[in-house]
């Protein structure tokens, strides 16, 4: 009886198994070398030729492509290879029976760590069990999409009550006395925070380019964020900061190089961004791993080349009145209070109580409140936290929005949701939904990484942000493979993408008959589940 | 859709007029309700400007209920009026058994009230009111305010008239201000609080449109004012917004429509007032209303105002003589008041106006 070691890998373990066909192969090669994670390679099979088996020179040597197995090189589906084959003789197929994951933790006694988004959360998708069903009909007819002029914008910075801006009357006219805490009115889209390092820089620069193009030339005001990880002092010195909200996290990076250009830059930045939690990995802090701290990423940061993990937590804040005086004295104070400074948390059971402490800060000073959900992306992180931790955006948004009715206070910390927007494919059917839940704006990252050509997606498809092996380039240091990102093509598809979000923002307020952006008007979406339409407080409809 | 008029004039009016005016745009109407409120009040309340009216409809147990509040709280009657009921066979009209118009002094207690305090003593009466007749549904309070009555009935305005003997003129009743509509409003249930026009502290609003952010409106109204309640129609928010700008915030009345309508972002980039409107844009947000309007109002000194939402518009038209100012939906409506006027003097507003008439009847036109 032949013996098998069952307690190894083998390649039935693994989550992808390569289909292959010989005769489609024309052994050009292309598959292996572009594999980037060594899931593949060339390799020599004896096969019989005729007769009797037992006779040597029955055998023949073939050439052929096999699949690897192992735990650092295994096959995660990204599709290269079946991307480049002349022939259509390889493809990734997912396997069923996988056992990779008890596997590698049985083996390794490691918590297995992706990039990627959570794989869980595709099927009855709450956001895509609403629609927009208060059509403007008759008495108050709908707009024109194209011909009516729209203006889709919302405040970031905090807005002080009508009764609190201090306003004089002279005669006929109001005169502003006081000065009032810094207050923007940008596109409702922020492209999410993704750091130089999460993303290489290429990616990280496309977008860059893309946010510099929609405003000065699409005349889009999207702001982007940097992530956490520090900007290019170039970028830091030019005119184009004035579009970009600069993260500070827990862990820092990035804000010596910041605060040591500070004397040199002719614009304001846009804002700034705390934070505090990812949707992705709610309480789990930033985690880049040590293959994708390259040369550049270690200037960019200041650190040395090692796993860099940011604290869960801010190691300075322990209290939310105590936040908000770090906020007010270092955040504030370093652009003379001239910035918007907002804060990020994690979507949670507790983000209603981080709300009303913020909005009734007598300071006003948090200026917009970012909620992020758990269907959102990260470069890395634990499997576990991925797959089960996090709390979904709908209902956070619509709960903290309506925390801020409750005490008559809606607008006053401008709500952004994010985490998972787009993830079945309706970016602005997402984004409209949200503002209609009480949103302000919505922000991006991952889908942006889908514009530019990730071939990962929500059922366990590739996902190896993680490795520093990203096939498209991507979520990658290595220069082999981010010179596979076309960075102009990507800006450009980037930019594409923005304007028919904004195109199809207009097909979605015009039949509800708004010209401005619908916060909270849950009056106009429907759903067709009862527990949604409770849960909402918005129409059931059947 | 509805039909809209509001009269000033240099001299005392018969609410007769308003019937007029109403009833020469009657196809532009659904024939469905009549709603009038006079300011400024001549006849038989000429000499108490001052006191508190309360008027209201009815059941016995209603009209009852509320006098009895009145009396508990110290108000003291000083003149009751109603009008001659014509119960004539045929009439379109749904009439409450009773209505009443009274007259009362403030209570001891306030002999030295300060304006202020008199008018919250009226507001929390009115509400105290409203909210024991809302108890059994046993009638309606349209306001506990001087120098103003209120009437608002279902069914045919001419048919009301009818039934009220408001086609007769006399000199009992009359007002220099007068505004009127004549629809129920059909959006929502037929109640007679959802009838323009509306009245809150000496303030008058009317509309012709609809409020497409009223939900929006109504969650930000609600916590500003303990008498912003009802929202029994969309175009009460187009009150309260007026109230709260006007009375609680102070700003002058030029900022309703900069509240209501505000101007593109663009538009107001290019202005050296940017800091205050782009503050007003981003506070009030949530005031914005984003649908088809005109809506007339009457503040407290009685002076007009008109302005019109800046995309969809509905229609409005503006005439005048030197004793009388009239504002309606319809043209057809001036034509029927004031036939001989120079037409050349009448006023089709624009998007950005908002248009103020003066107690001497002269007419201020700014532009947002």
């Amino acid at each position: 009886m032949a013996a098998v070691k069952v307690n190894e890998l083998h390649r039935e373990d693994l989550p992808w198994i390569i289909e292959y066909d010989e005769s489609k192969c024309i052994q050009c090669g292309k598959c292996t070398a572009v594999c980037s994670f060594g899931a593949i390679s060339p390799c020599v099979e004896m096969r019989k030729k005729s007769g009797n088996i037992a006779e040597k020179q029955n055998l023949e040597k073939v050439l052929v492509v096999k699949q690897n197995v192992g735990f650092e090189n295994h096959c995660v589906g990204c599709g290269m290879c079946t991307a480049v084959c002349p022939n259509g003789a390889i493809k990734a197929v997912r396997n069923l029976d996988d056992r990779y994951a008890i596997r590698y933790r049985a083996e390794k006694g490691e918590s297995l760590k992706r990039g990627g988004r959570s794989n869980l959360n595709t099927e009855g998708r709450t956001l895509d069990k609403i629609k927009i069903g208060r059509i403007s009909q008759m008495t108050d007819p709908s707009l024109d999409a194209i011909r009516h002029t729209f203006e889709i914008k919302t405040p970031f910075g905090r807005v002080l009550s009508a009764d609190k801006l201090g306003f004089d009357v002279d005669g006929n006219n109001i005169i502003q006395s006081r000065t009032l805490p810094p207050n923007r009115w940008i596109y409702p889209v922020i492209f999410g925070d993704m750091s130089i390092g999460a993303i290489s820089s290429r990616m990280w620069e496309a977008i860059a380019i893309a946010t510099a193009y929609l405003n000065e030339k699409v005349g889009l005001p999207i702001r982007m964020c940097t992530g956490e990880g520090g900007i290019p002092v170039s970028l830091l010195k030019s005119r184009y900061l004035k579009y970009m909200i600069l993260q500070i996290a827990s862990g820092h990076f990035g804000w010596n190089r910041i605060i040591e250009t500070m004397p040199e830059m002719v614009e304001d930045p846009a804002g700034i961004l705390i934070k505090i939690g990812q949707g992705a990995k709610p309480g789990d802090g930033g985690l880049l791993m040590a293959n994708k701290v390259s040369e550049y990423v270690q200037e960019i940061r200041g650190v040395p080349k090692a796993d860099l993990m940011s604290p869960p937590t801010h190691q300075g804040l322990y209290s939310i009145e105590e936040s908000v005086q770090k906020m007010f004295l270092s955040m504030n104070a370093a652009f003379n209070f001239r910035v918007p400074v907002a804060i990020k948390v994690a979507a949670s059971v507790t983000s209603v109580s981080v709300y009303n402490n913020l909005l009734r800060d007598p300071y006003n000073i948090v200026g917009g409140f970012f909620i992020d959900g758990f269907a959102g992306g990260t470069g890395a992180a634990h499997e576990i936290s991925l797959n089960h931790t996090g709390h979904p955006i709908t209902s956070k948004v619509r709960d903290c929005y309506l925390a801020a009715v409750h005490q008559g206070r809606q607008g006053e910390i401008p709500l952004f949701a994010g985490g998972g927007l787009g993830q079945t494919g309706s970016f602005a059917a997402d984004a409209f939904k949200l503002i209609c839940l009480g949103a302000n704006g919505v922000f991006t990252g991952r889908h942006l990484l889908q514009i530019a050509g990730c071939c990962g997606n929500d059922t366990e498809k590739c996902n190896a942000c993680s490795t520093g092996n990203c096939p498209a380039g991507i979520a990658s240091q290595k220069a082999c493979l981010t010179k596979r990102l076309d960075v102009d093509k990507v800006a450009e598809n980037i930019v594409n993408y923005m304007i028919a979000t904004d195109i199809e923002l207009r097909k979605l307020m015009a039949p509800v008959g708004c010209s401005t952006l619908p916060v909270g008007r849950s009056d106009a979406l429907i759903t067709v589940d009862r527990h949604i339409a409770q849960r909402l407080d918005i129409q059931y409809s059947i | 859709m509805c039909r809209i008029g509001a009269i000033k004039s240099k001299k005392y009016l018969h609410p007769s007029i308003a019937l007029k005016l109403m009833r020469s745009q009657q196809e532009g109407h659904d024939d469905s309700g009549f709603a009038f409120i006079m300011q400024d009040l001549g006849g038989i309340f000429e000499h108490h400007k001052d006191l508190p009216i309360l008027s209201m409809a009815g059941t016995v147990e209603g009209t009852r209920k509320a006098e009895d509040i009145l009396l508990n709280l110290g108000f003291k009657r000083v003149l009751q009026w109603t009008p001659n009921i014509n119960h004539q066979k045929g009439l379109k009209i749904e009439p409450m058994p009773n209505y009443m118009f009274e007259v009362v002094q403030y209570p001891k207690s306030h002999k030295y009230a300060t304006q202020e305090e008199k008018e919250e003593l009226l507001i929390d009466t009115a509400l105290k009111i409203r909210k024991a007749l809302e108890e059994d549904n046993s009638g309606y309070i349209y306001a506990f305010w001087p120098d103003t009555l209120v009437l608002k009935e279902i069914g045919s305005p001419k048919d009301i008239g009818t039934y009220f003997s408001l086609w007769e003129e006399n000199t009992e009743l009359c007002s220099k201000v007068i505004t009127a509509q004549c629809r129920q409003n059909t959006n929502y249930d037929i109640v007679r609080y959802a009838a323009h026009p509306f009245f809150l502290e000496g303030y008058t609003v009317l509309a012709n449109g609809e409020n497409t952010f009223y939900e929006k409106n109504r969650l930000y109204q609600q916590n500003l004012n303990r008498a912003y309640i009802g929202f029994e129609s969309d175009s009460q928010c187009f009150l309260y917004t007026l109230h709260y700008l006007h009375k609680i915030l102070k700003w002058p009345i030029q900022y309703y429509k900069h509240v209501i309508t505000p101007l593109p972002i663009e538009k107001i980039e290019k202005r050296t007032d940017k800091d205050i409107l782009l503050r007003i844009k981003a506070s009030l947000s949530h005031l914005e209303i984003n649908g088809p309007n005109t809506v007339l109002g009457v503040l407290p000194d009685y002076s007009m105002v008109c302005v019109c939402d800046s995309k969809k518009l509905r229609p409005v038209v503006i005439g005048r003589n030197d004793d009388m100012v009239v504002m309606t939906s319809e043209v057809a409506g001036i034509n029927e008041l004031l036939p001989d006027r120079d037409l050349s003097k009448d006023i089709y507003p624009t998007e950005n106006e908002t248009i103020v008439i003066k107690e001497d009847l002269t007419v201020e036109r700014w532009q947002q």
